[in-house]
């Protein structure tokens, strides 16, 4: 059982982690997911005390790390794969590890077993890919048969095989009735790995809940529907048919409609009925990448932005001001919603979208932890976690994506 | 609580199975023992060509020593390698994750490559010594004249302590690189260099190699050299307030800071 309280981790100005309360329990997986530098590792290394928090605290077992009675046995981690003296064997490495909680040496061969390095052994682990320094590490975390396993991105690397033996591990461990936390940037791998989630970005509380829970508020399944793009009487017509049968459609940027509340034939059923030519009708499931997308996506510190080769490329006329001065940005036909996928219709994550009031992904959700930081406006009280507490109200400036997105 | 004796295991295992330490300190040996042994025969052939001050202020003992100022580089060298590695490699997280207890982790850590560095340190002290004397013909000393066994105990004592030393600036500045590049150049030029200037010779005389090294002297002004304020125990004395300061400096900074 891990728990965390109130945890607040500042470097100089920059607050990595802020005022985290979670708790990690035995017997399930429990997925830490957030994007780069969001403070997953920060916070792992305040379980593991390596990092002194600049408030709150966390305990494991009801003792800070610091003063766990032989900590090795309680608490295996998984730091850094490359944390390891390249000139050491693995063998050596993981003796020295042993030693320190009175490990016999047996157990460093059993465990270089159970991860697959018994044959490299005895080879420096200088040479060692990313997939073997990973069990490498994974091997460390297990040496000293603990309670309480924390892995900090144990996929990355690792091929498929490894992929497929540190979920099923996983698993195993968490079954026997440990406590299993793992960080990962992977929505897709957390969905088959954890049984509970904790969503973190930007170091606050997104959501903290079960998979399942997660899974059921996030799934937004749509129809794509477009009409010929020379006729918008057409799209009006079947918009207003559809609305009228108890769809909800979305204008999608490109023209095309986005349908919900409606089953594929109804829809296609409905256009014939009304005389409207479909050029596409298909189905959209978001996945639940997406919905982690969406859920983070305010949250983002790495935004890889268009290679626009400006200065690569030779000045568009002789007389203009030439390298060195930052080119215009051309002014781009950017769609208003969000940049990742658009929310589904009538949901909207961050109170952007000024559409009609529908259900809201987030506001299911069992636990309300913290009002959505990311709405916009961070001091405005906001009842829903993750949702504007109703339909805007028109007149009232509306905090959008955009403008949050400017303010950072 | 880990146990000290398990953490002393410990680093042990990590001690012996990288190729560094064996590399560092057969070095800091074989460099020691060599130079010294060719300056002792350099002396010996040349010895009537010296001025006759030099010839009776001559020092044999020391004479043998003069190796070790290429070898303590390569005990500064093991030194910071064998602090400076945990935080290149990132090893230290998940040192320190297995040994919550820093201090216990850093001092059984400095005492384990600590007591090798003294071993290491006393064999080269008297390989160095005897195989000088053996080279020096007739101007020889024995182990048994006065001052003598105290001078080459404490040469031993001397490269010792330089690798603490240094394993204390490592954990200070919780980089290889860097202390290597503080550390290298002050004991081979800086400290040699400001101990030939006349005003800086007198602050230099109290750098902690300047004055360990007094230890290893039988003839206080050996070689024409100026006689220091403090005695040969003195000195090693002074370079002991040095080590444990650059250990509580490193105490201090891997208690305080995240590691």
């Amino acid at each position: 059982m891990i728990e965390a309280v109130g945890l607040t981790k500042r470097y100089g100005a920059k607050t990595a982690v802020y005022n985290l309360s979670f708790q990690v329990r035995p017997g399930v997986v429990t997925g830490f997911l957030g994007p780069n530098g969001s403070g997953k590792s920060t916070t792992m290394r305040m379980i593991l005390g390596l990092d002194r928090p600049t408030a709150g605290h966390v305990t494991i077992g009801g003792h800070p790390f610091r003063r766990l009675p032989n900590a090795p046995r309680q608490v295996g981690a998984l730091l850094d794969a490359k944390a390891v003296h390249g000139g050491r064997s693995a063998r050596s490495h993981l003796l020295s590890l042993a030693q320190l909680a009175g490990i016999p040496a047996q157990r460093v061969d059993e465990v270089l077993g159970v991860v697959g390095l018994q044959d490299v052994a005895k080879r420096r682990s200088k040479g060692f890919s990313l997939g073997m320094g990973q069990r490498l590490g994974i091997a460390a975390a297990l040496l000293g048969d603990p309670q309480v396993l924390l892995f900090d991105e144990p996929v990355n690397g690792l091929d498929p095989e490894g992929i497929l033996w540190v979920r099923n591990l996983m698993k195993k461990l968490a079954a026997e009735g440990r406590t299993v936390f793992v960080s990962s940037h992977l929505m897709s791998e957390m969905a088959l790995t954890a049984d509970h989630l904790i969503v973190i970005g930007r170091g606050q509380l997104l959501a903290d809940m079960p998979v399942k829970d997660f899974i059921s508020a996030n799934s937004a399944d749509f129809a794509r529907v477009r009409t010929p793009g020379a006729e918008p009487a057409q799209r009006e017509k079947l918009t207003s048919v559809l609305v009228e049968a108890g769809g909800q459609v979305l204008s999608e940027p490109d023209g095309a409609l986005r349908v919900t509340g409606l089953p594929l034939p109804r829809i296609s059923d409905l256009a014939h009925d009304a005389d409207v030519r479909l050029w596409e009708l298909s189905p959209h499931q978001a996945s639940l990448e997406e919905a982690y997308m969406r859920l983070t996506q305010g949250a983002v510190d790495y935004r890889s932005t268009d290679d626009r080769l400006a200065h690569l490329q030779p000045p568009a006329q002789p007389g203009q001001p030439g390298y060195g001065t930052p080119p215009q940005p051309p002014v781009q036909d950017v769609p208003q919603q969000g940049w990742y996928a658009p929310p589904p219709p009538g949901q909207s994550p961050y109170g952007a979208a000024p559409q009609a009031p529908g259900q809201n992904p987030y506001g299911a959700a069992p636990q309300a932890p913290a009002q959505n930081p990311y709405a916009g406006a961070p001091q405005a009280p906001a009842p829903g976690p993750y949702a504007p507490p109703a339909a805007p109200q028109p007149g009232l400036p509306q905090p959008s994506d955009d403008t949050s997105k400017d303010v950072r | 609580m880990a146990v000290a004796s398990a953490v002393l295991q410990s680093e042990w295992t990590k001690i012996r199975t990288v190729s560094s330490t064996v590399w560092t300190l057969a070095s800091a040996l074989f460099v020691t023992v060599a130079m010294g042994a060719a300056l002792c025969a350099l002396t010996n052939a040349t010895f009537d060509d010296m001025r006759e001050a030099e010839r009776l202020t001559f020092d044999p003992t020391l004479i043998s020593f003069s190796g070790m100022i290429l070898g303590q580089l390569a005990m500064v060298v093991f030194g910071v390698l064998v602090v400076g590695t945990e935080y290149s490699s990132g090893m230290i997280r998940t040192s320190l994750a297995a040994v919550p207890q820093r201090a216990t982790f850093l001092f059984s850590k400095i005492a384990v490559a600590g007591g090798l560095a003294l071993l290491v340190g006393l064999a080269t002290s008297f390989l160095a010594f005897f195989l000088g004397q053996a080279l020096l013909g007739g101007h020889r000393t024995s182990i048994g004249d006065d001052g003598v066994l105290r001078a080459v105990v404490g040469g031993g004592l001397y490269m010792g302590l330089m690798a603490v030393f240094s394993m204390g600036v490592a954990a200070m500045l919780r980089s290889s690189m860097l202390s290597l590049g503080i550390l290298v150049p002050f004991f081979f030029l800086v400290s040699q260099i400001l101990s030939a200037v006349p005003k800086a010779k007198e602050v230099a005389l109290y750098f902690p190699d300047q004055a360990g090294s007094k230890v290893m002297r039988v003839v206080p002004d050996a070689m024409n050299s100026e006689e220091a304020p403090y005695g040969p125990w003195g000195g090693l004395g002074i370079m002991v307030l040095w080590v444990a300061a650059s250990l509580v400096g490193g105490y201090l900074v891997m208690k305080k800071r995240d590691a």
